[in-house]
């Protein structure tokens, strides 16, 4: 008999796959880009005992590591996010970064004030420029990129202005400690940006401030009809990059025992870059802690392996080029948005 | 005449919903214009194209939505060259739309457009250039930093050896406006200095410089006025005479019966009637305009309300509205009705702090209030649902549940259990769908839901008095039932609504009273039980009843 077995015919197709889909869209985040970053961090480690003769994975190699990207990128994307956040850009960073720590020596070699007091002056200062640079940009509405770019110029020439040469403090060993200091084979400084980090992601989104600056990069408008103060937020956002310059400053000043007034030429560029390789976008409204935290991983990793290679530092540039565009270029396949 | 005897003739016209009013007045349309053609081509020898009744434009039951929201109906419409062909209908009939598949900015989803016989499929605005059908919009598109000569120009700028001959342009240019009786324009002056009247005639000097076929107007007259509007009207006139097709959107009645050969008129995305202008009267096209709207049933009206809540005496903004008084009483819903341009989004955005007040007075419950901000004016317990939610209204990138909880950021640390609870409660209560949109950015939602998730924003804030600004403006028919349900539920709680519509339904029915707003005027309180669509729409064009 040709009889087909009703059971057979009536089962449905297997739903799985849908369900599980189903999930996902009811959760509604966008699992696709953390999971990419995720993946280019554990395939560079992978790649980096090999490439290195087993030199990365030794704990001198590891704790210098940690120790070089505290400030650069660590510190100063983690300042920068919150300014790319809210729609905006910060250029004067890595002047910030020179005259906090041309500052903190100054106040340490030649006005005689205590370490403690003369890295408090350091970070006040860059909280000083982020007031400043902030309060011009909500005040006057002009565009973040000029006038960051004024004030950049504007602190470096500052910066020379308190010392033409570069400034010795080998002979305060209170001011060298913090920069060198090690706990369990991790850098003390690295546990401050680490807390910085913490407390950054808890501002970001548990507090109203915090969940202000990404929804005013979002809409501005939108944020000032629901009766936030978006002056407020903008400012906030430019301060909270001054003090994190201000430290990342003064922990790098702490580390070097020489400080030259040309300190931090350059440095908002690699800030920039890893907010944006984590994610976040120049536009602002989109980005996260975690993000960013990962693209500094993936620049202090790629500069270290491409270092113990001995790859000459213009190669390590064009590398960090390409790396960039390829990264962002995934960000933005996996984040199309009104067919636009 | 009846249908049969037009179609015997070769010339269906086929117009959908038929009044009972547009039955009767109903005309002939190719004897009619046959008699047009014959007695212009008695009149002007000159005149070019003159095949007679041969159909220059034929639109063929047009479609199109935005979204899930079809905004045009099936559109049909045959006109032919030498003609003025006005298209009249109340805001939100569907016209911009229609305009903007003619300039080909917006792709339909459906039916057939055919030019000179030929079927036309435009695949952007310069094809629809190219094939001669060339469109004025009612936002002015020059570059403002350019002179005038370039912007007219642009893309045929005169060259020698390579290089743009300046002089030679101006020239062109000078030729152009004077050409049209437009000679008080400088051809050298920067764009942005020009009166917005001068930009205007411009604007349509650059579309005549392609020597269209067939010009799309749309609303050319709201900025002119005095000789300007003259200078209009007598290129029009010349227009239909060298055999173009004018098409011609317009608000003021008055031109359109001066100016038209036929007059089409349109509500809901469909044409309703065609009248001859020769007959036609200003109230009758007001009653077409009006028309009937039967989808949506509305609440009952409330009886009874409160205390007064909003209390607003001579509110000014230089430029967007005089003198501007009325009283809000908790539980009531009042509407402003409007043309668009009549500024009352203006008025609810300065009353509730986002615009800055030139003058009058402002009191909730009985106490005198000035906010120089929203924040202030939303601890008075006021709330704007704006009428623009993608570029006010929501943050489009960020989630839901972010969304819902904008405005009721407070103190220090956030709770991120209540602000899911919060948005959970929302979701449900105005049945957002999906349903599980919490985590979803806010793009992803329809419309309509958009629209609920704004409206769950400003609900959270417990407002005693709710401002809606448009709050169905491109919200499908199922929604706008639930929101009209939802708000009736408010003022039931006690809740004053203060609804600015455009359209002109939903502002009569489901209002208790009607306020309506001309050229930044309050020119007229009505009592929605005792008042018609037909009057509140003629005091708005102020065709008459003044």
């Amino acid at each position: 008999m040709n009889e087909i077995d009703p059971i057979e015919t009536a089962v449905p197709p297997p739903r799985l796959v849908s369900v599980r889909k189903g999930r996902l869209e009811a959760a509604g985040k966008d699992v696709t880009a953390p999971l990419i970053l995720s993946l280019v961090v554990i395939a560079l480690i992978l790649v980096a005992n090999p490439l290195t003769n087993g030199v990365f994975f030794t704990a001198n190699n590891l704790t210098n590591l940690l120790r070089q990207m505290t400030t650069i990128p660590g510190l100063l994307s983690l300042g920068m996010l919150f300014v790319i956040l809210t729609g905006g850009i910060d250029l004067s960073v890595g002047s910030v970064v020179g005259f906090s720590a041309v500052i903190a020596a100054i106040a340490t070699v030649q006005w005689g004030f205590p370490v403690w007091l003369a890295f408090l002056l350091g970070i006040a200062t860059g909280a000083f420029w982020g007031l400043i640079s902030g309060s011009i940009i909500a005040r006057f509405k002009l565009a973040p990129f000029v006038v960051t770019l004024a004030m950049m110029t504007f602190i470096r020439g500052l910066t020379y202005v308190f010392s033409e040469m570069s400034i010795s403090t080998r002979d305060f060993p209170a001011f060298t400690t913090l920069g060198s200091a090690v706990v369990f084979g991790i850098p003390v400084s690295t546990m401050i940006m680490v807390v910085f980090f913490i407390f950054g992601a808890v501002f970001l989104n548990l507090t109203p401030l915090g969940r202000s600056t990404i929804a005013i990069g979002g809409n501005r408008e939108t944020v000032r009809l629901a009766g936030i103060s978006v002056p407020k937020g903008i400012i906030t956002a430019y301060v909270i990059s001054g003090i994190c310059s201000g430290v990342g400053g003064v922990l790098l000043a702490s580390r070097l025992g020489n400080i030259q007034p040309s300190l931090g030429g350059a440095f908002e560029l690699d800030a920039i870059a890893a907010c944006v390789i984590g994610g976040a976008s120049l536009s602002g409204g989109k980005g996260t802690i975690q993000g960013t935290a990962m693209g500094v991983l993936i620049l202090a990793v790629m500069n270290n392996l491409l270092s113990l290679r001995n790859v000459d530092t213009y190669w390590q540039s064009i590398l960090k080029g390409i790396i960039i565009i390829v990264v962002v270029l995934i960000h933005s396949s996996s984040s199309k948005r009104r067919g636009q | 005449m009846s249908l049969g005897c037009v179609d015997t003739n070769g010339n269906a016209r086929i117009l959908s919903e038929f009044s009972s009013v547009s039955r009767r007045r109903r005309k002939e349309y190719c004897m009619y214009s046959d008699e047009r053609q014959r007695s212009k081509a008695q009149n002007s020898p000159k005149h070019g194209r003159s095949a007679l009744c041969q159909h220059a434009l034929v639109l063929r039951d047009i479609r199109k939505s935005y979204g899930l929201t079809e905004v045009l109906h099936g559109i049909n419409l045959q006109a032919g060259y030498g003609q003025v062909v006005a298209i009249a209908g109340a805001n939100g009939a569907g016209k911009s739309t229609l305009i903007k598949v003619l300039a080909g900015a917006v792709p339909k989803d459906s039916g057939d457009l055919e030019l000179d016989g030929r079927p036309l499929n435009l695949k952007g605005p310069r094809d629809a250039i190219r094939q001669g059908i060339c469109t004025v919009y009612q936002e002015l598109s020059l570059v403002p930093e350019l002179s005038v000569t370039e912007n007219l120009l642009m893309g045929v700028l005169p060259r020698r050896r390579g290089l743009i001959d300046w002089s030679a342009a101006r020239a062109r240019a000078r030729e152009i406006l004077s050409s049209i009786g437009f000679g008080a324009v400088d051809e050298t002056a920067k764009t942005r200095d020009l009166s917005i009247a001068k930009q205007q005639m411009v604007e349509i000097a650059k579309a005549l410089v392609s020597r269209p076929k067939i010009l799309v107007l749309d609303e050319p007259s709201a900025v002119l006025s005095g000789s300007d509007l003259d200078c209009l009207y007598a290129l029009i006139g010349q227009l239909r005479d060298r055999g173009t097709l004018v098409l011609y959107i317009s608000h003021r009645l008055g031109e359109v019966l001066n100016l038209a050969d036929r007059i089409v008129i349109m509500k809901d995305g469909c044409f309703v009637a065609e009248l001859d202008p020769t007959e036609a009267t200003e109230d009758e096209i007001i009653t077409l305009m009006a028309g009937r709207q039967i989808e949506v049933i509305y609440p009952e009206r409330r009886k009874s309300f409160g205390e007064p809540a909003l209390t607003v005496e001579g509110l000014t903004r230089d430029g967007e509205f005089d003198r501007v008084s009325f009283l809000l009483r908790a539980g009531e819903v009042l509407s402003i009705f409007g043309l668009v341009g009549a500024g009352r989004s203006e008025l609810v955005e300065t009353i509730f702090g986002a615009r800055g007040l030139h003058g009058g007075s402002i009191s909730i419950g009985g106490n005198a209030k000035r906010f120089d901000s929203p924040a202030k004016a939303i601890k008075a317990g006021l709330a704007l649902v704006t009428e623009d939610r993608k570029s006010t209204g929501l943050v489009l990138d960020h989630d839901v549940c972010e969304n819902i909880n904008l405005a009721t950021m407070r103190g220090f640390l956030l709770s991120p259990s209540q602000r899911r609870a919060n948005s959970e409660m929302m979701i449900k209560k105005l049945s957002i769908k999906p349903d599980r949109c919490r985590n979803m950015e806010a793009w992803k939602l329809s419309g309509g839901n958009q629209q609920k998730a704004v409206v769950s924003k400003w609900l959270l804030t417990n407002p005693s008095i709710l401002i809606l600004d448009e709050p169905t403006r491109g919200v499908d028919m199922a929604t706008r039932a639930e929101i009209y349900q939802k708000i009736d539920e408010l003022a039931a709680a006690g809740i004053s609504i203060l609804m600015v519509s455009s359209d002109l339904t939903e502002a009569v029915s489901m209002a208790d009273r009607v306020l309506v707003m001309r050229n930044g005027r309050l020119v007229k309180e009505l009592d929605a039980a005792e008042t018609n669509e037909e009057e509140v729409l003629a005091y708005a064009i102020g065709g008459c009843g003044e």
